[in-house]
């Protein structure tokens, strides 16, 4: 049988599009991708550059709790009339780790169970999503709260904790996609000729994975910020005195009427983050699906032959 | 009715861009078809025939512009119709019907509510068709198609349907309105020959009784070549060719006619099969002359000066070629001598016997036996559903449901890849149909075939695994420079290339090629066959070789195995079986294979 044309397919040149690196500078190129990434390398330049650039100590204690913005403390002072500005400064790049660490934890937990439930099939699969059905019935947050709260508020342990949190989600999502390509013909012929299935989940399947794995790793970072800054507006995080986004709006609520600057920047913050890590994903997956499109309609093979390498 | 002889749909000068650039997806179209006659639209993949036959409806897709000439379907100019206008030609006077029936029809809809769909939709037009009352139309409609007598249709789902029964709804939905014109898009490449020839009668009969101009749009010459009283061969987005079938076929004037007429099997001889070698330009790429020069044999320097005009031959047969004083003889195809050596017991390189196989509760072959020998290619035929790609799956070790005796070499294959040894993985290798999912698209051709290579060679250097993917590349005749190509960048020729080279890369003894070429145009599949049939001589490989091309089998296979319903109907060498079919089922299967009549014999022509 002959493939089928598509005719309700737009006509468009085939572009050369494969790779991590290919696909982020198709993103970056879209309107919403730049805005996305626009968005997030400001705040990650903040946090990255804050503790060097902070005119104080984001500990001690220089102006009266909830000062007014003055010269000294361009964004007035906390509870503890500590400069605000030092502590935005110094406050990001703790919580930015924590979300990346958390995020790569989760996402490839997720990524390895999915892709051995999917291709795997049987008595492994339902091993893997039996146990990935029970976490999801804990909200994420809940989650996680319930693994600090019993062990102890320890950096490692929020790490953890979020980060085991995010994987039965990625799970779904892999073995979803696994499931599709497992079914294609370059994974049989390699089982035919007697390679090892480990070897099959990494070398054949993992790199056609890379479109959904991307837009995980966007969408669950999203998500590792706001659920850390959330155990850390709950107290659960870094002990204080060190400064932290999530723990500066919990210190600071009280003030909110003195010195709103206190809560309203690093609320700002967070959500300009959490902003542009989505929109950058949503580009992302634009990209990826544009490209999973083709690569099922063959490309229009007449015009894609004639593509220089 | 309108009178017999009346044009019905006039191109004149069709010339069809990418959008935002100057480059010509289609130009210079022009053909007329008149009421009752059939016009063939022929060419490859990316000749522009499916685009042409889109803008019949005052289609174009997204991405590309008419950019001049004009496309009269009645007194209607589609190009310059607005949308109301063209809603309501269309399904009324112009109606379409494309290749896969299965997506054409709506799942969820049962097919009484689509058909009914049609006639309430256009009830205006059918009153003042005077068609009557639209439950009696489309009683009267299925009969026409041959789905009078099937209880419940309408009240069924499309799922519930054969391919050809839903390809008949279709064809109900085309002619309940009467239209005068029709447009079919290769509409029984997804057939098997016996259904495709019942629809093929069906669309052949209606056309003429009612005086429907129909455009056909196919790469099969040989469906074409049986139905259509006139023919447009298209290359490039250019007409080559054209004129009445029996002109055309008789005598093809241009030599890209000439070699697709080389390329298409025979059912009735044995002949070497012609492929045309490279690739044709893609519509940003095509040279400033004629678009085959660059393949053709008998190119002249003046064939690259310019555009061609067009050379008119006696009775309106027209050709785009400056060398027509050279392709004025007849062609002749090479016979091809296939030794029918019968296999002796003791070379049996793989011996079914006895196999039963299921998929779940379903029985889909049962008692197969068969023998390949050493050095012998075994073709094995059947209609789709015949359980031919199951019983290579069951040789391969890719279904593991089933019972009875695989020996290879004289020995008994366990069910499963993964528990046969090593050796036999690498003796017996499997050549997938859709070279389009064969092939891993994160990795490089060069990659790709050195995969095997390193799992049953891991003591090979470097060095000496690169030049072993050199050399089978080029003997699959693909350069050294694919090596670091990737899949996409390949046409579907070329990547079946590389699915043979990574077979044979760790020199098997047994090839096992299911439906290989069925993805493929007519001229790579010529190319693909001829390649393997001097790999199989130089190489001393068996093979396996299943297709549901009946006319394929006789380029290539000394025996061939016909398979119906999951049983072996008939077996034996493969020109006893082909023209001294034993078995009824065999016979209707030979007759109703569509074949070219070339020469001087007139091909079938539907009754005026």
């Amino acid at each position: 049988m002959a493939t089928a044309p598509d005719i309700t397919a737009p006509v468009l040149p085939a572009r050369r599009r494969r790779g991590w690196a290919a696909i982020l500078r198709q993103a970056a190129s879209l309107p919403r991708g730049r805005f996305g990434l626009g968005v997030l390398g400001l705040v990650v330049g903040v946090a990255v550059a804050g503790p060097f650039v902070a005119p104080h100590s984001a500990t001690a204690s220089i102006v009266a709790p909830f000062a007014d913005p003055s010269r000294q403390a361009l964004l007035g002072g906390d509870i503890l009339g500590r400069d605000v500005l030092s502590r935005v400064l110094d406050g990001g790049w703790v919580l930015l780790l924590m979300a990346a660490a958390a995020t790569a934890l989760g996402v490839s937990i997720g990524t390895a169970s999915g892709i051995a439930a999917g291709y795997l099939q049987g008595r492994p699969d339902g091993l893997i999503m039996r146990t990935v059905d029970v976490l999801l019935a804990f909200p994420q947050l809940v989650f996680a709260l319930l693994l600090v709260s019993i062990l102890g508020p320890k950096l490692w342990l929020v790490i953890l904790a979020v980060g085991l949190s995010h994987a039965p989600q990625v799970a779904r999502v892999m073995r979803a996609a696994t499931l599709d390509v497992s079914e294609r013909d370059f994974v049989k012929a390699t089982e035919l000729i007697g390679v090892k299935r480990r070897r099959i989940m990494a070398e054949e399947i993992l790199p056609n994975l890379v479109s959904p794995l991307m837009v995980e790793i966007g969408l669950r970072l999203t998500y590792s910020i706001v659920i850390i800054a959330g155990l850390a507006f709950l107290g659960f995080g870094q002990p204080p005195p060190s400064p932290n986004w999530g723990i500066m709006i919990n210190e600071n609520r009280q003030g909110l009427v003195l010195n709103p600057w206190a809560v309203v920047v690093p609320a700002i913050l967070i959500a300009l983050l959490t902003i542009g890590a989505s929109t950058f994903t949503d580009a992302i997956a634009r990209v990826t699906i544009g490209i999973d499109r083709e690569a099922e309609a063959g490309a229009l093979p007449a015009l894609a032959a004639g593509e220089e390498p | 009715m309108t009178p017999p002889g009346d044009v019905r749909v006039d191109v004149q000068g069709l010339r069809i861009v990418l959008t935002g650039g100057s480059a010509d997806v289609v130009d210079d179209v022009s053909f007329q078809v008149r009421s009752g006659e059939l016009l063939g639209l022929v060419g490859e993949s990316g000749s522009g025939k499916t685009t042409v036959a889109l803008a019949l409806l005052g289609h174009v897709r997204r991405g590309l512009e008419v950019a001049a000439g004009r496309v009269l379907v009645g007194d209607n100019d589609m190009v310059k119709a607005s949308d109301q206008q063209l809603q309501r030609l269309r399904g009324a006077e112009v109606v379409y019907i494309p290749q896969d029936p299965a997506s054409a029809l709506n799942p969820t809809l049962r097919i009484g509510t689509q058909l009914k769909e049609v006639l309430q939709y256009h009830r205006q037009v059918a009153a003042a068709k005077e068609l009557g009352d639209p439950k009696a139309r489309l009683q009267q409609t299925l009969e026409e198609v041959g789905l009078g007598k099937i209880p419940r249709l309408l009240k069924a789902y499309p799922h519930q349907l054969s391919g050809g029964q839903q390809q008949r709804v279709v064809l109900a939905m085309a002619f309940a309105l009467r239209p005068s014109v029709i447009v079919l898009d290769e509409p029984t490449t997804a057939l098997d020959v016996t259904t495709q020839r019942h629809v093929l009668d069906t669309v052949r009969r209606l056309c003429s009784a009612y005086g429907v101009a129909a455009v056909y749009i196919s790469h099969d010459l040989a469906v074409v070549g049986g139905l259509a009283n006139t023919l447009t061969v298209m290359y490039a987005g250019k007409v080559v060719e054209s004129g009445t079938t029996a002109a055309v076929f008789g005598r093809p004037a241009h030599p890209y006619t000439r070699r697709l007429l080389r390329a298409i099997p025979s059912p009735e001889r044995s002949e070497v099969l012609e492929g045309i070698e490279g690739q044709p330009p893609p519509p940003t790429r095509r040279p400033r002359g004629c678009d085959f020069a660059p393949r053709c044999p008998l190119a002249a320097p003046a064939c690259s000066d310019g555009p061609v005009p067009v050379v008119s031959l006696p009775g309106g047969h027209l050709v785009r070629c400056l060398r027509t004083e050279l392709t004025a003889g007849p062609d002749i195809r090479r016979p091809l001598e296939i030794s029918a050596s019968r296999p002796e017991d003791r070379d049996a390189q793989l011996r079914v016997s006895g196999l039963s196989a299921r998929y779940g509760a379903a029985e889909v072959l049962s008692d197969v036996s068969l023998t390949v020998g050493r050095e012998q290619c075994v073709a094995l035929v059947g209609e789709s559903g015949s359980g031919k790609t199951t019983l290579a799956r069951c040789v391969v070790g890719l279904h593991t449901s089933w019972s009875g005796q695989v020996q290879f070499r004289g020995q008994d294959l366990p069910p499963s890849a993964q528990q046969r040894r090593p050796q036999v993985l690498q003796a017996i290798q499997y050549i997938f149909q859709n070279p389009y999912t064969a092939l891993n698209p994160r990795k490089t051709i060069g990659q790709i075939i050195e995969k095997p290579l390193h799992h049953f060679y891991s003591s090979l250097s470097r060095s000496e695994r690169d030049e072993r993917v050199t050399r089978v590349l080029s003997d699959v005749a693909l350069g050294p420079d694919f090596w670091s190509r990737y899949p996409d960048q390949l046409s579907g020729g070329e990547r079946q290339r590389v699915a043979i080279a990574r077979a044979l890369v760790i020199s098997p003894d047994l090839l096992v090629c299911d439906e290989i070429t069925s993805a493929l145009d007519v001229s790579v599949q010529a190319t693909i066959v001829e390649l393997l049939r001097q790999l199989q001589a130089e190489r001393h490989l068996s093979l396996l070789f299943i297709t549901h091309n009946l006319a394929l089998v006789r380029s290539i296979a000394q025996t061939v195995t016909v398979l119906s319903e999951g049983k072996v109907v008939e077996s034996g060498p493969v020109k006893r079986v082909f023209e001294r079919p034993e078995n009824p089922y065999t016979i209707r299967l030979m007759e109703d294979v569509p074949k070219v009549v070339r020469g001087e014999q007139q091909p079938r022509l539907p009754a005026p």
